[in-house]
């Protein structure tokens, strides 16, 4: 985008013009450097320090009290273990469903919830509820309903007579109800976030679409959607960052069971810290965090790279 | 008792503060604290962190409140922990952070050995009734040759309980081999559809690892050398019988479909009703949930009875369990006023305050202990095994290396997503880390 000429077609793209070339020359900030120093100490004792710190006992072997140096066997363990390294797998799966249903789900009804419908703001308020209620609440609940044999859920399904499955004992299953429970509980911030989106696109575009003849389903490819894109990007990268580090969901319904099958990265890294295995607690920890990093930075560089060149 | 502890507790610390902030004003030598309370003895406030399993709890407060009565300037603060691998997790960090209660109940043996108890604990050797603690018990918390705990309770035993009316109705013998356990298995399913021959509770997955702990009786019977060798990395589970046994065993009674239908989500509770009422017949479990039985089925607390683990020949011995059991920590500023309450632990009395608070568990391990002449089924089909001598320790208390995931493996065996020999293999792997982590030779 370097015509700047014409005036800026789209809030998206005005926000993203490189500013004018010359820029006010610096000035000598009328603060001194210090007022810097308060942030500074606690940001580097709370987060700096114990993550470097986590670092160095990801290569030792850490009991209660003292610490042996073991190089890499940590993440050669972590990797040879089969269940060790099936979470990791999990947590991809996991990530990856629950934040492509959220775009998907969040968009849809993003649009349905800013269309003109009866009681709009109360079914806005029943999409967000979900996400005030504590995870923990949420998935005590969930495991309740979705019990085999006495929960809600299939004794509904019995009534008209299907055989409901075991959803969160069945271990093909197991990962993907607690999935299902996560989208239901973090859909309703994905739609706020488009309908934030939805509400900011102008009026203009919808009246000359319309001018040309163009329906329902053509405003939305052709309008909505690619408009939608940096609430996508936005959405995106928070619900993935959520998806691979969760952990409270899991842990209330599953605790990572039956056997392993719903182990993710963050359910295995504490179970390892309960057994007193904190040299391998903490090579996990700093395998999520490298994980989490390789799949974020570059995919938040790609999604904002195609929101410039628009 | 807990709760009107906690209400006393904030009030007392209040006053405690405010003591502290009047010896500061006015700069005297003593304390008020001995003179306002009128009492001889200078009162004393000692914290005490237990599991909140019901036999626990039963257990402190009836000897916290007995001991509160002969000892008026003492008050006892219980507060509780979640059990199971939560709870050690709140114990070790606790104690590595120095903020543990002046006195606290844990397990014994391996678990008790992964606290570096030279570190963390004060040894109590040196408290007066220490000698009436039983040898047996004292080996379960000695490392170094110091012993740090005072028993909790009594003794348990792992093994099979069953429901003793539906063998009489069928005619069933209590089996001594693993062939005549299965064949009754096959004459209950025979018989009576709607019975579970076998119980398995996955709700609560440590349960899942009966049919391996339960079985080590059988193991050491048949190789009394096996856990000196295990712990030296010499035998594994995967090696084949005797040791690998119990998980065939599992896998056996789930291929041929004898577990309980709900085993997936069912809980202790659920499966000492079953066996309670003839839902289901054989629960593998431990003697301890015995209260579920007083608590949640009174009436059928005779119906259940107890025989070991059956193994490949006659004869098996209980596999048995120590007792939980108290601890100080190094850090505790009242080490003394905590041992006199130990020292007082470890006396018949206190036992009878025991038996009375939750009824006859099992034998002490205390000198001089007894027991009332008529027990319970399950206690009385328990006793003749250790008046026999025909126990064996549990392979925790013989060994220090315990895997932190034999419950889930033996869950995925009892589910049928995973085979008996791949499952042994699998907690070879698992156990390495622990024994690694206890720098222990030739791992």
């Amino acid at each position: 985008m370097t015509d700047t000429h014409t005036p800026a077609p789209t809030t998206a793209s005005a926000s993203s013009e490189p500013p004018p070339k010359a820029r006010p020359p610096k000035r000598k900030s009328m603060y001194p450097m210090w007022f810097y120093a308060p942030a500074g100490v606690i940001y580097t004792a709370l987060f700096v320090v114990p993550t470097f710190a986590s670092f160095y006992f990801s290569l030792t072997r850490w009991t209660i009290f003292d610490s042996e140096f073991i190089g890499l066997d940590n993440f050669r363990t972590f990797f040879s273990e089969p269940y060790l390294f099936d979470s990791l797998v999990n947590t991809i799966i996991y990530a990856v469903v629950t934040s492509a249903a959220k775009v998907v789900i969040g968009l849809l009804l993003a649009v349905f919830l800013s269309s003109q419908i009866i009681a709009r703001g109360y079914l806005r308020s029943v999409i967000f509820f979900p996400t005030l209620v504590s995870a923990v609440g949420v998935g005590v609940t969930f495991s309740v309903l979705m019990d085999p044999f006495d929960g809600l859920i299939n004794n509904l399904l019995a009534k008209v007579g299907i055989d409901g499955p075991g959803w969160i004992t069945d271990p093909d299953m197991a990962l993907l109800s607690v999935a299902a429970v996560d989208i239901w509980r973090g859909v309703g911030i994905a739609t706020l976030i488009y309908i934030a989106g939805i509400v900011a696109i102008p009026q203009e575009y919808f009246e000359a679409a319309r001018v040309d003849g163009a329906n329902a389903f053509r405003n939305f490819w052709h309008i909505t959607l690619p408009l939608m894109k940096p609430a996508t990007a936005t959405v995106i990268i928070l619900s993935l960052i959520g998806g691979l580090r969760s952990f409270d969901l899991i842990w209330t319904m599953t605790k990572g069971g039956p056997g392993f099958s719903s182990d993710v990265l963050a359910s295995v890294v504490y179970k390892q810290y309960q057994a007193g295995f904190y040299g391998l607690s903490t090579a996990g920890n700093v395998v999520l965090f490298l994980l989490v990093a390789a799949i974020v930075i570059p995919l938040f560089w790609f999604l904002n790279r195609k929101q410039v060149e628009q | 008792m807990t709760f009107r502890n906690r209400r006393m507790a904030f009030p007392a610390m209040l006053a405690v503060s405010a003591i502290g902030l009047a010896a500061c004003s006015s700069g005297g030598e003593e304390g008020p604290a001995a003179s306002a309370s009128g009492d001889t003895a200078e009162p004393v406030e000692l914290s005490m962190l237990i599991d909140n399993g019901e036999l626990t709890i039963g257990i402190a407060e009836a000897l916290v409140a007995a001991y509160e009565e002969a000892n008026p300037n003492v008050t006892i603060d219980i507060e509780q922990r979640p059990g199971g691998t939560e709870g050690d997790n709140v114990v070790k960090t606790r104690l590595q952070t120095g903020d543990m209660s002046d006195i606290f109940i844990y397990n014994a043996g391996s678990l008790f050995q992964a606290l570096a108890p030279g570190q963390t604990l004060t040894p109590l050797d040196d408290i007066e009734n220490y000698d009436a603690v039983s040898d047996t018990f004292k080996a379960g918390v000695t490392v170094d040759g110091a012993a740090y705990g005072v028993p909790a309770g009594t003794a348990m035993g792992g093994g099979v309980m069953y429901n003793i009316p539906l063998y009489e109705e069928l005619g069933l013998e209590v089996p001594t081999t693993w062939d005549e356990f299965m064949s009754n298995n096959a004459a209950i399913a025979e018989a009576k559809p709607d019975v579970a021959p076998v119980v398995q509770t996955y709700g609560e997955t440590w349960t899942s690892q009966l049919f391996v702990l339960a079985d080590f009786g059988n193991v050491i019977a048949a190789d009394p050398e096996w856990a000196d060798k295990y712990t030296a990395n010499e035998v594994k589970y995967a090696d084949g019988p005797p040791a690998i046994n119990g998980f065939q065993h599992l896998q056996d009674v789930a291929d041929a479909g004898y577990l309980n239908e709900d085993f997936p989500t069912a809980g202790v509770p659920d499966g000492m009703r079953m066996v309670a009422l003839g839902e289901g017949a054989h629960y593998p479990m431990l003697t301890f949930a015995f209260t579920e039985l007083q608590n949640n089925t009174p009436d059928n607390v005779n119906d259940v009875g107890l025989f070991a683990m059956p193994g490949d020949s006659g004869e098996s011995p209980l596999t048995s369990w120590l007792s939980s059991s108290f601890y100080i920590p190094a850090s505790s500023e009242h080490a003394d006023a905590a041992k006199d309450f130990l020292s007082w632990v470890a006396t018949p009395e206190a036992c009878d305050v025991q038996t009375e608070a939750v009824g006859a568990q099992g034998p002490y391990f205390v000198d001089g202990c007894t027991l009332p002449d008529e027990v319970p089924q399950m206690i009385a089909d328990m006793l003749p095994y250790f008046d026999a001598g025909n126990t064996a320790p549990a392979l925790e208390f013989l060994s220090p290396v315990k895997g932190p995931a034999l419950e889930n493996i033996m869950v995925e065996v009892g589910s049928g997503i995973r085979g008996a020999e791949d499952a042994a293999a699998y907690y070879d792997e698992d156990v390495k880390k622990q024994a690694q982590q206890l720098g222990l030779e030739g791992w």
